[in-house]
């Protein structure tokens, strides 16, 4: 069976440092950080008390606002989560040019958004109204409103999309998974558009103290939040939350050309795999990153030296940055020396189900502009390396194929390739 | 207007987002006020919440309309 070529033609972020894709990426190649003190939550008794946020605001600013993207209504009854999907699922499709006026378009177009941990802060609520109120005073909107699958839910109600209805959970690699898994189904013929990436609102209560627990965050940086995310330096001592969402209009390439659209990039590798080693911990081998990375470099018939930009998970977390670079290092080999390989993540944060699809996002950006973003706070590199990490500023190259890495909790690793379309 | 109807017109405007004047007796939650069968359970509970009574399912079923719902709470809270 002839797989059909899948590439992207329409983006939408909402995401610390903006909402609005060219927004965000200007704030990223400006060397700014998203990062604050958090006020609007209980966080005193956390070892952690900051995070990346969307700067709220209206979008013809370049920031967010909710009644923008969904009704007041309809808001009250969900976890952010699915209001920041909406945003951006919004944003890439108008930027799409696509309109799904006709019964045939609608059930040929489908959405594949996915959450790592979704509406907890929500379950949470309703978890104090159970205990001190009673069963009769749960919402019939408490399922509804936090199930994952849920934003593809009203993504499709909102857009009509009546083609495959689907969603991801993987943690950490749950937007790289979604934006690869949807790309199949168009390369297998399943949908000709898949409306596609991640969502996250982790800034609550319960999620950060259970992160804080799991001994992820970031806690050293209370009085300098902006300096926390520090994927490679010698200082970083963990990874520091973000919030938003990021979404991709995935399209059958002849689809695309046949009614002139801007293509952005081409899907043309997704490789996964497992660490199958430890519930949180990277295996210190760094196998799993690196069998994911081969086999998406295998899948789009490249050679390590095609690569010109890889936009890293690196989290800024103790372990995880040298295991990954690591592995990026025994990938590349001699061609090691002339990639740029950047973390996005030390200027929005750490994303976790959205991650993956807004970095793809930034990788596409750096293609068409042809500039590598830059590893903000990247001071003194913890370990030697020949990769140019683009510390503090972004460089400028020609870029033509791109790499981007995605790594889980549970061992669940995702690597997407994108090139150019020629 | 009785005290009570202002204050269950208040939860419906609240609730299903509609304009005050909109919220009239024989109004129908779901036919005129856009609400659906989960929104319609959503508003019970507040009426519970705010009068601080009980309403079985049965007898939510048969409020329908804002004239429904100040009827029955006027006859459960008076």
């Amino acid at each position: 069976m002839e797989l059909r070529r899948v590439v992207v033609t329409g983006m939408g972020i909402v995401a610390p440092l903006g909402c609005g894709v060219e927004t965000v990426w200007a704030n990223i190649l400006a060397g700014k950080s998203g990062a604050k003190r958090i006020d609007d939550v209980k966080v005193d008794d956390l070892t952690c008390q900051y995070a990346c946020r969307i700067p709220l605001g209206n979008y013809a600013d370049g920031k967010f606002n909710a009644d923008e993207w969904m009704e007041p209504k309809e808001q009250r009854k969900v976890d952010p989560f699915i209001i920041f999907a909406m945003a951006a699922a919004e944003q890439a499709i108008t930027d799409s040019g696509l309109t799904f006026a006709t019964q045939e378009e609608q059930e040929r177009s489908g959405v594949l958004i996915g959450s790592g941990i979704g509406g907890a802060g929500g379950i949470y609520e309703a978890s104090v109204t159970l205990y001190e109120k009673g069963p009769r005073r749960v919402s019939p909107f408490f399922i509804p409103g936090r199930l994952i699958n849920l934003a593809s839910g009203y993504v499709s109600i909102r857009h009509q999309l009546k083609g495959p209805n689907h969603s991801v959970v993987t943690a950490c690699s749950t937007g790289a998974h979604a934006i690869g898994d949807a790309a199949r189904l168009i390369a297998l013929g399943d949908a000709d558009v898949m409306v596609a990436g991640g969502a996250e609102s982790p800034v609550n209560r319960i999620s950060m103290a259970g992160f804080c627990a799991v001994r992820a965050l970031s806690t050293g940086f209370n009085d300098n939040p902006e300096q926390a995310s520090r994927p490679y330096d010698k200082d970083r001592d963990g990874f520091v939350m973000g919030e938003g969402s990021g979404i991709v209009v995935l399209e059958d390439y002849e689809h695309a050309k046949a009614r002139g659209a801007r293509m952005y990039g081409e899907i043309v590798g997704y490789g996964l795999s497992g660490d199958a080693y430890h519930i949180t911990a990277p295996s210190p081998d760094g196998d799993g990153g690196f069998r994911s990375m081969r086999a998406a470099i295998n899948r789009a018939g490249i050679v390590p030296a095609d690569i010109d930009y890889i936009n890293a998970h690196g989290t800024s977390t103790q372990l995880g940055d040298e295991i990954e670079l690591g592995a990026v290092t025994r990938l590349l080999g001699d061609a090691a020396g002339s990639v740029l390989m950047s973390s996005t993540k030390s200027a929005v944060g750490h994303l976790l189900g959205a991650a993956g699809s807004v970095e793809a996002i930034f990788s596409l950006l750096a293609m068409r502009d042809g500039i590598a973003p830059p590893t903000i706070n990247l001071d003194t590199p913890s370990v030697a390396t020949v990769i140019n990490l683009v510390p503090h500023k972004p460089v400028k190259k020609d870029i033509s194929v791109v790499l981007s890495n995605s790594f889980g909790f549970g061992g669940t690793n995702a690597t997407l390739v994108m090139r150019k379309v020629a | 207007m009785s005290d009570i109807a202002d204050r269950v017109r208040k939860i419906v405007v609240e609730h299903l987002n509609v304009d005050a004047e909109k919220v009239v007796e024989k109004a129908s939650f779901i036919d005129d006020l856009g609400a659906d069968s989960l929104d319609q359970v959503e508003l019970v509970m507040a009426f519970e919440e705010e009068f601080s009574v009980e309403i079985p399912d049965d007898a939510a079923e048969s409020i329908q309309t804002f004239g429904d719902a100040v009827s029955f709470l006027t006859k459960a809270v008076g």
